[in-house]
């Protein structure tokens, strides 16, 4: 074997990418043997979709939208829809596979010894994460645009909002893992995830709850994914966007910060 | 190897020091490992060397002295390190949801190696750790041996100056033992320095030009695997075992006849230049064990004496 070679023979290799990079190639791998998993992540808002927006909308008739004229109830959902299945996407690869990755496969202890840090595996699984999230907000943008949901071109702006609003969830559920001793925990990721995407003024306005609630229901990062993304594909535009997108990049960042820290504790002991 | 005092150390540590809150794992050791030579941590579990090849391996920061690895200090440098160097963990890190060639090809990747690269060292190195056929197979169905192999094979992809391994034999059965050891030969013969751990002796002297020997966080004692057993222990050891009752009637009956004497719960061992006749002293003095075992002094000898019979753990 010639693999051995001293060291002024080898090759340096020029470094484009940033080496997070090589976290998600790691994924690309995995995941193109198992692709029917993503791929069924696309389904589940889309059934949403037909059963509330179609089903019930036909009930309901129009609901107020941002701007505060009136839109047909499926085209109030689908904006909903399509950031909830961003953050789950993200969430699951966050949560579940992170957790897996980190406690079981032992994947990140090989990985620090190479020259990637534990930054960099933090910033490469939330990458990750994001992408997974938003190849659903693309498929999703796709169908909602083909039935005229998204009236506005600003609706492709949904996309990156999407991906911000994947960061924010991301993030922070990959910080809360980091914590997480058994998969018994995971039943508290339910406990969470699902109230937030029945709650967040997701399937009504926000102006439906008693003005005590509506200070809880903005808290959460899905409430002001949906109030942005909702706002893009009915195209209004409005100074709040700002603080969202603030807010969410912002929420990113701490759970960003967190992983990385916990990731230092846990595996370079 | 002996240290050749014109090429400075590739390893070289002082009062290196690693505390877990109030427990020291490694204290305050000293030692340098040159170029080229095969170096071992040998100990019982809890010594501190799996702690010791950490900080070496920059996965782990030292909680005091100094270290440097390959020149550089792993506090600031440890990607510039980590990427010259082979690693070998006491457990498989391999990537379960990959196949085997699919494992050699993305670490080569996190060493910034171009594809076409990975790909061609890929296919050198399963060769080498003659696993070219399960190239496209899972990682979880592979025999303990072959799992070792490909770590192994892993850990050359970037073809490293250094290599540190965490017992890479423990749970391999004696073929795969003997074929790792083949392998890591070889690897010293292209010049690859050698850092490894074991508590196997017969691994120590086979692979090892010189080593320490850790007890208790601390390094007890240090020289070439021939040195240490002049040192501290005989030539040979006479093995006698008696029949049940009679060890227990022996205190002083061998004064004289050996350099040391240890009394165990099922023999007695004679440390001595010379076994065979220790054995016909002890028969004119009129004992008479069931069997005699004279050998060479080995490895385990020195270790049992420097660090005790006791379980650790």
């Amino acid at each position: 074997m010639s693999a051995i070679a001293p060291p002024q023979a080898r090759a340096t290799t020029g470094r484009v990418m940033p080496r997070a990079w090589h976290l998600i190639e790691r994924n690309l791998f995995v995941y193109r043997r198992t692709w029917t998993i993503i791929v069924s992540g696309f389904f589940e808002p889309l059934f949403y979709l037909v059963a509330m927006g179609y089903g019930l909308g036909r009930l309901i008739g129009d609901v107020t939208g941002p701007g505060g004229q009136p839109i047909p109830y499926a085209m109030f959902v689908a904006p909903a829809l399509l950031a909830t299945g961003a953050m789950n996407g993200a969430v699951a690869e966050a949560t579940f596979n992170f957790f897996f990755k980190l406690n079981y496969n032992r994947t990140f202890q090989a990985i620090l010894a190479t020259p990637l840090s534990v930054r960099d595996v933090a910033v490469g699984e939330i990458a990750w994460a994001l992408i997974r999230g938003g190849l659903y907000a693309i498929g999703f943008i796709v169908v909602i645009a083909a039935l005229g949901l998204a009236t506005s071109p600003l609706a492709l702006l949904a996309i990156p909002a999407a991906l911000l609003l994947g960061f924010a969830a991301g993030a922070v559920g990959m910080a809360a893992t980091s914590f997480m001793r058994s998969h018994q925990d995971f039943d508290l990721i339910n406990v969470i995830t699902l109230p937030m995407f029945l709650f967040s003024a997701t399937f009504y306005p926000i102006e439906t709850y008693p003005e005590a609630i509506r200070g809880i229901v903005a808290i959460t990062p899905l409430y002001q994914g949906v109030a942005l993304i909702r706002g893009l594909t009915v195209g209004v535009l409005g100074p709040e966007m700002l603080f969202q997108v603030a807010y969410l990049a912002v929420m990113g960042m701490i759970g960003l910060w967190i992983t990385s820290r916990r990731l230092d504790r846990l595996l370079r002991k | 190897m002996p240290m050749n005092p014109a090429s400075p150390p590739l390893i070289h540590a002082r009062g290196l020091t690693k505390r877990f809150g109030a427990f020291t794992a490694v204290d305050a050791v000293d030692f340098d490992v040159a170029p080229g030579e095969a170096f071992g941590f040998l100990g019982p579990n809890g010594a501190g060397k799996t702690s010791t090849m950490k900080m070496i391996g920059c996965t782990s920061p030292a909680s005091g002295g100094t270290l440097t690895v390959l020149g550089m200090d792993p506090e600031t440098q440890g990607p510039e390190i980590r990427g010259r160097l082979g690693v070998v963990p006491q457990q498989d890190t391999l990537d379960e949801e990959l196949t085997v060639r699919e494992n050699l090809l993305i670490y080569g990747r996190y060493f910034g190696l171009s594809r076409a690269e990975c790909g061609r060292r890929a296919d050198e190195l399963l060769e080498f750790a003659q696993l070219s056929e399960r190239g496209s197979s899972r990682v979880e169905p592979l025999s303990g041996g072959m799992k070792r192999r490909l770590t192994i094979a892993r850990s050359l992809i970037n073809e490293p100056d250094v290599m540190l391994l965490d017992e890479p034999t423990t749970g391999l059965d004696p073929q795969a033992r003997h074929l790792l050891w083949d392998r890591l030969y070889r690897l010293k013969q292209r010049g690859v320095t050698l850092v490894l751990t074991t508590h196997y002796m017969d691994e120590a002297e086979q692979l090892c030009d010189r080593l320490v020997v850790m007890d208790k966080a601390k390094i007890v004692a240090e020289g070439s695997p021939r040195s240490l057993i002049e040192q501290y222990s005989t030539r040979e050891v006479a093995e006698m075992r008696f029949a049940p009752g009679v060890q227990d009637t022996l205190d002083g009956q061998f004064n004289g006849l050996a350099d040391r004497v240890e009394h165990l719960p099922d023999r007695v061992l004679l440390y001595a230049e010379d076994g065979e006749a220790v054995a016909v002293a002890a028969h004119d003095r009129g004992l008479r064990p069931e069997t005699v075992l004279v050998r060479r002094s080995t490895l385990e000898d020195v270790f049992l004496r420097l660090t005790g019979r006791s379980l650790v753990d």
